[in-house]
């Protein structure tokens, strides 16, 4: 094979106009992003400060999946505290300490923000100082906000991301080159990446986040990052003001995208391209196979994502590439475009892409379009499969693993069962 | 604040849109936040509705903070009624809108809106999704029921009632008004308006013509039926008709308030759960403990049931819901019980440690706790999951109601006869209590504290990740295994006699024992010091 050819890097127009809608959203708001942090990072606990329905979101978006006892709680704001009856710092002190009196075993904890928190201006930094002294060394207390007015869905794994990178290590300017793939995989991903890493010859490999967040990896001018998910944009300005370098990639999914990923890495690190070929080789080929048998079902059958995760453009270009779908409007909650140069030229010409919502209009499109397949949250799916449409749920996206050569199988598979689902049954 | 996991109720908002939800021709324009749209996954993907929940949230952001909220709030009403074209709407805010104070009532009203707007004060800090949900429904019959309507001659007619409180998301609310419509027909009276669950617009106008209510469901019909009666001068028949008795005195009652003969249908034979109640196989049901948590109204009724019709011991009985903690708490006396008046899962999870029940009726929380106990447990209130919406007819009032309970809270037990074959041999590689009970399939629940496979301290985590933490480790074992620090108490022959105790009344048999030793100073729990704890807590 061919090392990947580096894209156009310097488009200066977009593939298609992008159609940018304000109007009622139907999505999470960032909190979600609790629900699979706090499983990532082992050592840590995510508070949130903020009112009955954000327990609810939790809860709700958490379903039955994790009632084992949750490393993550709720601060609920009641009347008093809103009066300025109870002093919230006082209140907030004394369910920090009620709770890490309870989880002795806690080493962070992140205060996060939400709406109502963030609205009644509850100083959320000056309080995680307080706490930290008061804690210290423990318990690290760290925040970040994942209210729904300043954060969408995703968005929230992307300002707790953010909030990792200044108690970072810093190495010393004269450091190894060191690599951190940022953003939270699932485990078994994130291990088959660093055997692929090791075997490229890259052994100074570490992710940020770690399973705990005491092994926070180090960072300084020798340092570069892949971008492991599409929707950490602070993040990764956050690494680029400690020193480090983003290596310029598509997202690892698909063929295309894991070996433009990795290439990325081997280019840096003065990997021989012959070597690289040879170890990626067996990969490909695998992961191709693999595909394979999904091409058959998904080839030609278009879909549509409603915005969800901002994982939607790679996906839609690993799906129209490597699948053969059809694109009927790809859309995205955020546009991140210079995370997405290489993505978006990499997409057919003339994709529709739309930005933000306005959910009713959409739901029009979809109804007008009439894609095979309609890529949306859980709210919509139920309505859209009565109405007669296949549909998938955005959220098993950011799940499931699906990244990497080994995954690409299935994620392939989550786009054709719904189809083949509905071609076996006769009821 | 207050440091919590999970809840049992949502904020008032979503009590409004279970009942926005639930009728037709409604809209409900929420200024809110995008998250806050995540309830309509409640609807569509807990209870499986087809339609979306008719709600338009405003998804305000930071930066429209401060100058456009309203204007997007007064744009979202426009859309509403252009789009949709509801007979009626009702406005309100979410907590994060309430900060905000842009007046939802104020800006609706001056736009002069062609259809009837009904402005909510659904005070997020202070309240809950039960109080927001008859809240929501008294304020739409006070604007929407028309005052002139009054019944009509009674001489041409059959009685005429009202059936009020079932919502959407309500645990077997759709079933519910099935099976007591039916019975209500069978008493040759008339059901004028269900509500909210099903009714229009036009429903909610004529709600006067009805001769009474029946309040199905106090927590979210009270309000609206206090107001009819104030209004119209309707009474209202509050007894639940969930369990035979109660359904009994319901019949009663309804068919005097409706002049009707309601002997014939009482002495018609009612209910299989009587019989299936009273037969042989029933026996070993006696005296088993039962420990009942939910909303007020269902718990009650479990605890009657319970200790009434199938002749179970109640050991705990509780609700969630503060505002109905009155009628908790006289059933408790009743039953000779503490009642248990919370919303935090701990606490009623500690209260199920300490009573060692043998049968949990609770909620979804109650079925995770008794889960990690390895108690049975059935479902009887809502919060409840998505297993909890079943295809089948599935009443928990009227007759099928209680053939309905029967069914579902035996159902978990291990059977009569094989109770007592558990006991006798309790080595048998197969037949044995790790392996639960037989119907239930021979499934070896690891780590769940029951027979062989016994972990000592700690809650057996529900998770397959070793990595999880439990709570803290002070917790016992459904089988009683002691915590860490006290494991040198039992002597080994005492471990291993207690072992051989059912496991469904091992946990009692420990603590008992326990108590018992530490009450007389022994340090030790030899075999004997179990046997004599055993006479003395003979019941
Ligand atoms: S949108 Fe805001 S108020 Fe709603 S759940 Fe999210 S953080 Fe809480």
């Amino acid at each position: 094979m061919n090392a990947p050819a580096p894209l156009a890097l310097a488009q200066a127009e977009d593939c298609a106009p992008v159609l940018k809608e304000r109007g009622q959203r139907e999505v999470f708001c960032g909190l979600t992003g609790i629900i699979w942090l706090h499983r990532k990072m082992q050592d840590a606990f995510f508070l949130v400060v903020g009112s009955r329905t954000c327990a609810h979101l939790l809860q709700s978006a958490a379903g039955v999946m994790i009632f084992a006892e949750p490393r993550f709680a709720t601060a609920i704001m009641e009347e008093r505290d809103l009066a300025g009856l109870a002093d919230a710092n006082e209140e907030l002190d004394r369910i920090v300490d009620q709770l890490l009196a309870r989880r002795p075993e806690i080493k962070t904890l992140f205060l996060v923000g939400s709406c109502p928190s963030e609205v009644t201006k509850l100083e959320r930094a000056k309080a995680a100082t307080r706490l930290g002294a008061k804690h210290a060394p423990q318990v690290r207390i760290l925040n970040y906000s994942g209210s729904g007015i300043e954060t969408t869905f995703t968005e929230g794994e992307d300002a707790c991301l953010a909030s990792l990178v200044p108690v970072m290590p810093t190495l010393a300017g004269d450091a190894p080159k060191n690599l951190i793939i940022v953003g939270s995989l699932p485990d078994i991903v994130e291990d088959q990446f660093r055997r692929l890493f090791a075997e490229l010859g890259i052994a100074n490999v570490a992710s940020l986040p770690e399973r705990a967040v005491a092994d926070l990896p180090g960072i300084g001018s020798n340092s570069s990052f892949l971008l492991a998910q599409p929707f950490l944009g602070d993040t990764a300005q956050a690494l680029e003001e400690r020193g480090a370098r983003r290596l310029e990639a598509l997202f690892p999914f698909g063929v295309e995208g894991t070996t433009s990923w990795l290439y990325a890495a081997a280019q840096e690190f003065e990997v021989d391209e012959r070597h690289f070929d040879d170890v990626v080789r067996p990969y490909r080929e695998r992961a191709t196979t693999a595909l394979a048998h999904h091409r058959e079902r998904l080839q030609g059958r278009s879909i549509f994502f409603m915005p969800d995760s901002q994982l939607e453009v790679p996906l839609a270009r690993f799906l129209a590439n490597e699948l053969g779908m059809t694109l009927t409007e790809v859309g995205t909650p955020y546009l991140h475009r210079t995370h997405m140069v290489q993505e978006l030229a990499a997409l057919p010409a003339g994709v529709m892409l739309s930005e933000g919502q306005d959910v009713d209009r959409q739901l029009d499109r979809v109804r007008a379009t009439k894609p095979d397949l309609t890529v949306c949250g859980l709210g919509l799916a139920n309505p859209l499969e009565a109405e007669g449409r296949s549909t998938k749920w955005a959220i098993e996206l950011v799940f499931s693993p699906i990244h990497g050569f080994d995954q690409a199988g299935d994620l392939a598979e989550l786009f054709a069962r719904p189809l083949r689902r509905r071609d076996v049954l006769r009821v | 604040m207050q440091l919590s996991v999970w809840t049992y109720e949502g904020p008032p908002h979503v009590g409004a849109m279970r009942v926005a939800t639930a009728m037709e021709g409604v809209h409900y324009l929420l200024h809110s936040p995008q998250g806050d749209t995540y309830a309509d996954l409640l609807f569509t993907m807990i209870e499986r509705k087809a339609k979306r929940p008719p709600v338009t949230y405003t998804t305000f952001q930071a930066r429209d903070l401060g100058k456009d909220t309203s204007q997007l709030f007064q744009t979202a009403a426009l859309d509403i009624v252009g789009r949709f074209k509801p007979d009626a709407m009702i406005v309100g805010a979410s907590c994060t809108a309430e900060l905000i104070q842009d007046d939802p009532a104020g800006l609706i009203e001056n736009m002069g809106l062609p259809i009837p707007v009904i402005p909510l004060e659904l005070p997020s800090y202070q309240r809950k999704e039960h109080w927001g949900a008859a809240e929501t429904f008294y304020q739409i019959v006070r604007h929407l029921a028309d005052k002139d309507r009054r019944p009509s001659d009674k001489a041409t007619r059959r009685p005429l009632v009202n059936l009020l409180g079932p919502t959407a998301l309500g645990f077997r609310h759709r079933d519910d008004i099935a099976e007591i419509t039916g019975l209500l027909g069978n008493l040759s009276i008339d059901v004028n308006v269900t509500a909210p669950l099903g009714a229009a617009v036009a429903d909610i106008a004529k709600l006067g013509e009805a001769d009474f209510n029946i309040v199905l469901y106090p927590e979210t019909g009270d309000l609206a039926a206090d107001y009819l009666k104030r209004t119209f001068g309707q009474p209202a028949v509050r007894t639940v008709p969930i369990g035979v008795g109660a359904t009994q005195d319901f019949i009663r009652e309804v068919a005097e308030l409706a002049g009707v003969d309601s002997e014939p249908m009482l002495r018609e034979g009612l209910s299989r759960m009587s019989w299936w109640s009273r037969s042989i196989d029933s026996n070993y049901l006696t005296g088993k403990r039962v420990f009942i948590f939910g909303d007020a109204t269902h718990a009650v009724a479990a605890a009657r049931i319970a200790s009434e019709e199938l002749g179970f011991k109640v050991v705990g009985l509780g609700c969630y819901n503060r505002e109905y903690a009155r009628d908790i708490r006289a059933a408790a006396k009743l039953y000779g019980v503490e009642p248990l008046i919370t919303d935090d899962h701990l606490a009623v999870e500690q209260a199920i440690q300490d009573a060692q029940p043998e049968l949990v009726l609770g909620t979804q929380m109650e079925r995770h706790i008794a889960k990690r106990f390895a108690i049975p447990c059935t479902v009887i209130s809502s919060p409840v999951h998505v297993q909890d919406f079943p295809a089948r007819f599935s009443p928990q009032m009227g007759f099928e109601g209680a053939n309905v309970i029967f069914d579902s809270w035996v159902h978990p037990l291990v059977m009569g006869l094989e109770e007592h074959l558990l006991t006798m041999f309790r080595d048998d590689f197969e037949f044995h209590d790790a392996a639960g009970a037989s119907h239930l399939g021979h499934q070896i629940l690891p780590d769940t504290g029951r027979g062989t496979s016994v972990t000592a301290g700690g809650v057996p985590s529900a998770s397959s990740n070793a990595g999880v933490t439990t709570l803290v480790p002070l917790h016992h074992p459904a089988d009683g295994s002691p915590p860490r620090a006290g494991e040198e108490l039992w002597s080994p022959e005492a471990e291993a006699e207690l072992k051989k105790i059912p496991f469904f009344v091992r946990g009692k048999a420990r603590k008992n024992t326990e108590l018992f030793a530490a009450e007389r100073g022994v340090a030790t729990i030899e075999l004997a010091t179990l046997y004599e704890a055993k006479a003395h807590y003979a019941r």
